[in-house]
């Protein structure tokens, strides 16, 4: 039997018997995919779209109930942007700007993410999981009506894993009984707990940072202003932090930091939580308690998330605290980084020591956002009498001194990892603008039509500014397009992308993240750098 | 003239190593250490007004000296 270990907020892919189940011999699909969380739908969306047929496996049958990761960034937008799915995200989500840290009950400063402009898309988006999920499924539905070749199996649960030469075998459990399945490739996006990790016995090392959190989802009409609110030792006494957060349908987010040693039962008691929300809200705010959970995190990782055949992503290769929002964002860049990259080892483009590269790119965005977590952690929860000392005399000195407000670490908020020296990278230009360098993702900006992310191909793009290129271009197997811009009249695409040089030629990856860079076009190196990017060197 | 706007390369960082060198330490020798520290770096910054400025910033505001 599977059972349904938690209560669905969509049905999204209800169980159906398959022909698979029924084969003699086990069938065998290029890639199978384990989880229909977001990381295992963004990845199945990503490889459907560019031809790769994928079969997503799930032990349940759509988006588990509760808010969960909340917060989704500019680049997770981007990224879903790049697959079909952002817009009705923009649409529903709640975007903020405004921060606001207290400290007690003492303001201590506010910050505004005032995102610079020329960006097709906002900073943060605040949407419930389950439509963030949803709404890739609705992506997923149209990119097969499309011909993308996309199944999801509801309720298959992997109870085996054995991985082979040129296969891995899984034997799946179902309603009507077992059946066994191969995949040229898996992807593990089976979440914080992956079974996967586990059967395949894989360790999942790291500082351990504990801590529980209780969420509550509250839903009230009172007139709270659209921001972001942080208490470091809150004076409503709910613990080290606690954080309030708009979400869309009249809904906030109220998360109280609890520490390590709770009964988790008798804090999810209504009775209690209530107590804790009115302490917080003050008296005469009417609400009604949505959803609520204890959620326990650690700062953890794989010590590589490729192993042969199987390829970890998501909170199943890495787990961070939840300040910075770097969870769920982190994972999505897994995503984007590994679905171009197995599409080309498939089609024989690509050797596959390119997937070694996505092992080498995403452990280095994981230990990013460890060590920003980590930070984060430590001065929201300090580990000592004197590293509490020197918190507090930060707080005390961030009302008046500008330069304690930066050292006040409440979370630093997710940016997408630049892979500074991956062995991907080719050339970089001196005269150009670091944000831009190879390793980084592309900045938007905005285009006399449309936006520049936007305009970049699926595939490779040869991005030309004020500079002469082919139009279209072949090296090593992969085809690129060309995209002619000017950047006379169009000064932030100057400030981003040419600095000090008059013209520019960027080599962009399908992931948008930019590959190398000249300031004029030459076709020997525009193909060595392809061959780099791809593994081939 | 005090420098009060952010003026570390790397704030986060520069915290956490503060925060490490005490690793280990009792509280006494943390607060040992700390007035040693500020003793090298008073010593560094050498200009009395800049000290003035900074002992003033520092003091408790419901304690300033009439």
């Amino acid at each position: 039997m599977v059972e349904r270990r938690y209560e669905l907020a969509f049905e999204l892919y209800p169980y159906r018997q398959v022909p698979d189940q029924a084969a003699e011999a086990p069938v065998r699909h290029p890639v199978v995919i384990v989880g229909g969380g977001p990381v295992g739908l963004a990845t199945a969306l990503d490889l459907g779209r560019r031809g790769v047929p994928v079969v997503v496996l799930d032990d349940n049958e759509g988006a588990g109930l509760g808010s969960r990761a909340i917060c989704f960034s500019k680049r997770t937008l981007e990224i879903c942007d790049r697959l079909g799915a952002a817009e009705p995200m923009v649409g529903k989500g709640v975007v903020w700007n405004v921060g606001k840290v207290f400290h007690e009950d003492r303001l201590l400063y506010e910050f505004n993410l005032l995102p610079e402009g020329g960006h097709a898309l906002p900073a943060f988006v605040n949407l419930q999981q389950p439509w963030f999920e949803k709404f890739l499924h609705d992506a997923i539905q149209k990119a097969r009506s499309g011909g993308a070749q996309i199944e999801i199996r509801g309720r298959n649960r992997v109870d085996a894993v054995r991985p082979a030469a040129d296969h891995v075998a899984l034997e799946i459990a179902t309603p009507d009984g077992p059946y066994k399945l191969e995949a040229e490739w898996l992807i593990a996006c089976d979440g914080a707990r992956s079974p996967l990790r586990g059967m395949l016995g894989l360790a999942f090392d790291g500082r351990v940072f504990e801590d529980n959190f209780l969420i509550a989802d509250v839903k009230m009409t009172a007139d709270f202003p659209t921001e972001r609110w942080f208490w470091f030792e809150p004076h409503f006494k709910s613990g080290d932090s606690a954080l309030l957060h708009k979400q869309p349908d009249g809904i906030w987010r109220i998360d109280f930091q609890l520490g390590w040693n709770i009964d988790r039962k008798a804090e999810l008691e209504p009775a209690r939580i209530r107590a804790r929300v009115d302490a917080m809200l003050g008296p005469g705010v009417e609400y009604e308690l949505d959803w609520c959970s204890i959620y326990t995190f650690q700062c953890r990782r794989m010590e590589h998330f490729r192993h042969g055949r199987v390829l970890f992503a998501g909170d199943a290769a890495h787990q961070v605290s939840p300040f910075g929002a770097r969870g769920a964002n982190s994972g999505m860049q897994d995503a984007d980084n590994l679905g171009w990259k197995l599409a080309l080892v498939l089609e024989g483009t690509a050797p596959d020591s390119l997937l070694d590269s996505y092992d080498a790119e995403r452990v280095q965005g994981a230990e990013e956002n460890i060590l920003n977590s980590t930070r984060a952690t430590d001065f929201i929860t300090p580990k000592s009498p004197v590293s509490k000392l020197f918190r507090n005399a930060v707080l005390d000195l961030a009302g008046d001194l500008p330069f304690a407000r930066v050292l006040v670490n409440s979370g630093r908020l997710s940016l997408p990892c630049i892979y500074d020296g991956s062995r991907l990278n080719g050339p970089d230009h001196p005269a150009m603008p670091a944000r831009s360098r190879p390793g980084a993702v592309c900045p938007d900006a905005a285009l006399s039509e449309g936006w520049l992310l936007r305009s970049l191909s699926d595939g490779f793009t040869l991005l030309t500014l004020d500079a002469e290129a082919p139009e279209e271009m072949e090296a090593h197997g992969v085809r690129m397009k060309r995209l002619a811009l000017t950047a006379k009249g169009n000064e932030p695409l100057r400030e981003r992308y040419l600095g000090g040089a008059a013209g520019a030629v960027y080599l962009i990856r399908p992931d948008q993240h930019v590959a190398a860079r000249w300031d004029a076009f030459d076709g020997s190196a525009v193909r060595a750098a392809v061959a780099r990017a791809i593994g081939k060197e | 003239m005090l420098i009060t706007t952010p003026n570390l390369g790397n704030a986060d960082e520069a915290y956490a190593r503060l925060i490490a060198a005490h690793d280990g330490l009792s509280e006494e020798a943390s607060h040992a250490m700390n007035a040693r520290l500020v003793l090298i770096l008073m010593n560094h910054i050498g200009n009395a007004a800049v000290l003035a400025e900074a002992l003033r910033l520092a003091r408790p505001k419901a304690d300033q000296p009439i």
